[in-house]
């Protein structure tokens, strides 16, 4: 680098302003710092975008620059200086990534082992280049050409806008619009990359989507869309993520979602999170600023959300569902784990709006070390959701004297003839219990595990099954050090 | 396993305190593979602190003392230690855990057991297969293993679920505290069959009880009166029927003035 900064034509380069054709004689990979109107245009141009999308990153972009950045959730975040990012970068090439096993953190290795995360998808999750033979004989192709038979569009969100057009530019912006909150304005100004699902009428997709499988999964980036359509009498069950802990350079990801439901969908979005929580003082996480929203637009509609929550240095997310057609239903299933110095204010909202809507919330929460974890939720029934029923279960366990949980349930309904119910618990492993494990034989840590587990189990029954197993595993691995 | 007649467990002058309370004195006993020791005593006089102690309770502090099985000092190890070394404690009140099913719960603990035998692991079916046999004898449901532990068990069958696992893990010592409570007759007998089961394979029980009925089932080896924090008196089954004539040693005293 320094070498670089004392070359004379490098130098004055680097000291033009960026104007639309940006300097094409130093192959730059990254974007240098900064956010304004011509990084947008960059960023809209090196992607190829149409000329709607351009126009929605800067009304974004313009809308952010008027927020003020929220500071109503008790989460204690260091200024962040958003001039100081650098918002685009190509791909990593794989082949800059380790050569094989061998070259990889022993320690990454030992937590893959713990996760029972399957032999042939370490080296994948590490960043090994895999053979391209491996990859062809895996699921990858069968799936592709399973989900074309059904006509189920499964891409990046890159490839949908070159691809799709016309259905992202009906349907984005429409669940979470440009202008929602500050964040997802800024990632509606500078979003990367995400998912693109596209399921036609009456088709059930023929397996779970994974954004593990997706083309590009590595390179999501750090503002990430996705957005998912299933047209009326479809169904999709997606997953996100995976157990496998996940660093990044980038600090801040704030990251966009968007589900849309017709007539008789149902999309159930499964979320397995474990992002670099920091060290054990909490430095060097990850920020998790996501919003999540999905409209249950047409009649008997369903959206599920799931989630498994237990890296990130400060998680902020309230995945949410608009409950706009008649008989139409929402769940969100969460478990959220925060240690040494973790910080979590999560929840969700539940908006009524239909006739007959219904919802239901399971959140557990669970705390250890010195970290703090929020659970805030709204149901909110409007004057027109008539007959509305929700029932929220909300329940805390604390490991150790040194964590704290709280709760902000807002009910906020209009009519008479809602019936909203809400149920809280605040537990500790009770020393009895734990002592009774050992005494069959268990180590506290293993008992601690079994006992989470118990705690959890209504939760994990609602994910689907490998992630089921992996959770199990990582919640025990995620906890470790909290008792003893 | 441990043959007959081995001494198994050694227990020399052992003093053990609940908080500031100094339950037990000074409490000595052996017992041999295979014996069935019933230990009698009034309520408070220490009887579960004992079985406590030799798990290895956090609640309750070793004083002074020796206590070790099969010539391992128990009150070094830790309570999965002292259970992986074969020692099983029933509970007089076993704790539920909510969301944690039974199967889950014992297989778990089986193969922390098994591991520590160097033997090998269980899977999922083995288990069921192993569980349901033995949960049939002992007239426990078999949908119970389904069910999370002891969430909304009365309190028979939180003990019939203890004497299940007792008979999955194979112990060289089982302390049973008041393991008759809340059991009804086919609970009884259960409970003196396995005993019976067991302790012809050479599994040594200390068993806690007030109850005479229950201690003439099971037809011990020897009985002991813990009163005072001590060993007051042994004797045979005879002790027994005379505790329940006269009562106990300290109800006695206080009667004669």
């Amino acid at each position: 680098m320094s070498a670089a900064h004392d070359d004379p034509t490098i130098a004055q380069t680097l000291a033009r302003p960026y104007p639309h054709g940006f300097v094409t004689d130093i192959d730059s990979e990254t974007l240098p710092p900064g956010l304004d109107e011509s990084t947008i245009r960059e960023i809209s141009q090196r992607k190829r975008e149409p000329e709607f999308l351009l126009k929605r990153r800067l009304a974004a972009l313009e809308h952010w620059m008027t927020m003020p950045h929220p500071d109503w959730a008790k989460l204690r975040i260091d200024p962040i200086d958003f001039q100081a990012l650098s918002y685009y970068s190509v791909p990593k090439s794989l082949a800059d990534g380790p050569k094989d096993l061998s070259e990889v953190d022993p320690k990454l290795l030992e937590t893959y082992e713990k996760l029972n995360i399957p032999l042939h998808e370490r080296a994948r999750l590490a960043g090994v280049a895999v053979d391209a033979v491996f990859d062809s004989v895996s699921v990858g192709t069968t799936f592709r050409e399973q989900l074309a038979a059904a006509g189920v569009i499964f891409c990046s969100f890159s490839h949908a806008v070159e691809n799709h057009p016309e259905l992202i530019e009906r349907y984005l912006g429409t669940v979470v619009p440009l202008g929602d909150n500050f964040y997802a304005a800024l990632n509606s100004a500078v979003f990367s990359d995400g998912s693109f699902v596209y399921i036609p009428e009456g088709v059930r997709c023929p397996m779970e989507l994974s954004s593990y499988f997706r083309i590009n999964a590595r390179n999501t980036g750090q503002f990430e869309r996705t957005l998912i359509i299933a047209e009326p009498g479809s169904e999709v069950s997606y997953l996100e993520g995976c157990t496998a802990p996940q660093r990044d350079e980038n600090q801040l990801h704030a990251a966009v979602v968007e589900l849309i439901a017709h007539d008789d969908a149902f999309i159930k979005y499964s979320t397995v999170q474990n992002w670099y929580p920091g060290d054990e003082e909490g430095r060097g996480g990850i920020y998790n600023f996501v919003t999540k929203r999905g409209l249950c637009a047409g009649a008997r509609s369903r959206i599920s959300w799931t989630q498994v929550e237990t890296g990130s240095a400060i998680t902020w997310k309230y995945p949410s569902v608009v409950l706009r057609g008649d008989d139409s239903n929402g769940e969100f299933h969460s478990i959220a784990v925060t240690h040494h110095r973790q910080q979590a204010d999560t929840g969700t909202k539940m908006i009524h709006l239909g006739k007959r809507t219904t919802s239901r919330i399971v959140s557990k929460g669970i705390s250890a070390g010195h970290s703090q974890q929020n659970y805030r939720g709204l149901v909110r029934i409007a004057p027109t959701a008539q007959g509305a029923h929700n029932n929220t279960q909300c329940d805390s366990l604390l490991i150790g004297g040194e964590c704290g949980a709280a709760t902000y349930p807002y009910i906020d309904t209009a009519r008479t003839d809602a019936l909203v119910e809400h149920e809280a618990t605040t537990t500790r492993i009770s020393e009895d219990r734990l002592f009774y494990c050992q005494q069959r034989g268990m180590d506290p840590e293993e008992a601690t595990g079994l006992i989470v587990g118990g705690f959890c189990q209504a939760v994990l029954e609602e994910l689907p099954m490998e992630f089921a197993l992996e959770a199990r595993a990582l919640l025990s691995v995620s906890l470790e050090g909290a008792v003893g | 396993m441990t043959k007959q007649g081995d001494k198994l467990l050694e227990i020399r002058n052992l003093a053990v305190q609940a908080g500031d309370q100094r339950v037990l004195e000074s409490v000595s006993i052996d017992i041999d593979a295979g014996e069935v020791v019933a230990i009698m005593g009034a309520n408070g006089s220490g009887k579960s602190t004992l079985g406590f102690a030799l798990a290895g309770h956090p609640r309750y502090e070793v004083v002074g003392g020796e206590a070790s099985l099969a010539g391992v000092d128990l009150l070094a190890m830790e309570p999965q230690d002292r259970a992986r070394a074969g020692l099983f404690l029933s509970f007089q009140s076993p704790p539920d855990l909510p969301g944690v099913r039974n199967n889950l719960f014992m297989r778990t603990s089986l193969n922390a057991v098994l591991e520590a035998r160097n033997e090998e692991p269980v899977d999922a079916f083995d288990f069921l297969e192993r569980a349901k046999g033995i949960a049939g004898s002992i007239d426990l449901p078999a949908a119970f293993l389904n069910r999370p532990v002891n969430e909304g068990f009365s309190g028979g069958e939180r003990k019939r679920n203890e004497l299940l696992q007792l008979a999955m893990l194979a112990p060289k010592l089982a302390v049973l505290d008041e393991v008759d409570s809340g059991m009804d007759v086919d609970g009884l007998r259960a409970i003196v069959e396995t005993i019976n089961r067991m302790r012809a394979q050479g599994t040594a029980f200390l068993l806690i009880s007030h109850s005479l009925a229950m201690v003439e089932a099971v037809n011990p080896d020897r009985v002991a009166e813990l009163d005072g924090g001590r060993i007051a008196r042994t004797g045979s089954l005879d002790l027994a029927r005379e505790i329940a004539r006269t009562g106990f040693s300290r109800a006695r005293e206080s009667v004669e003035g």
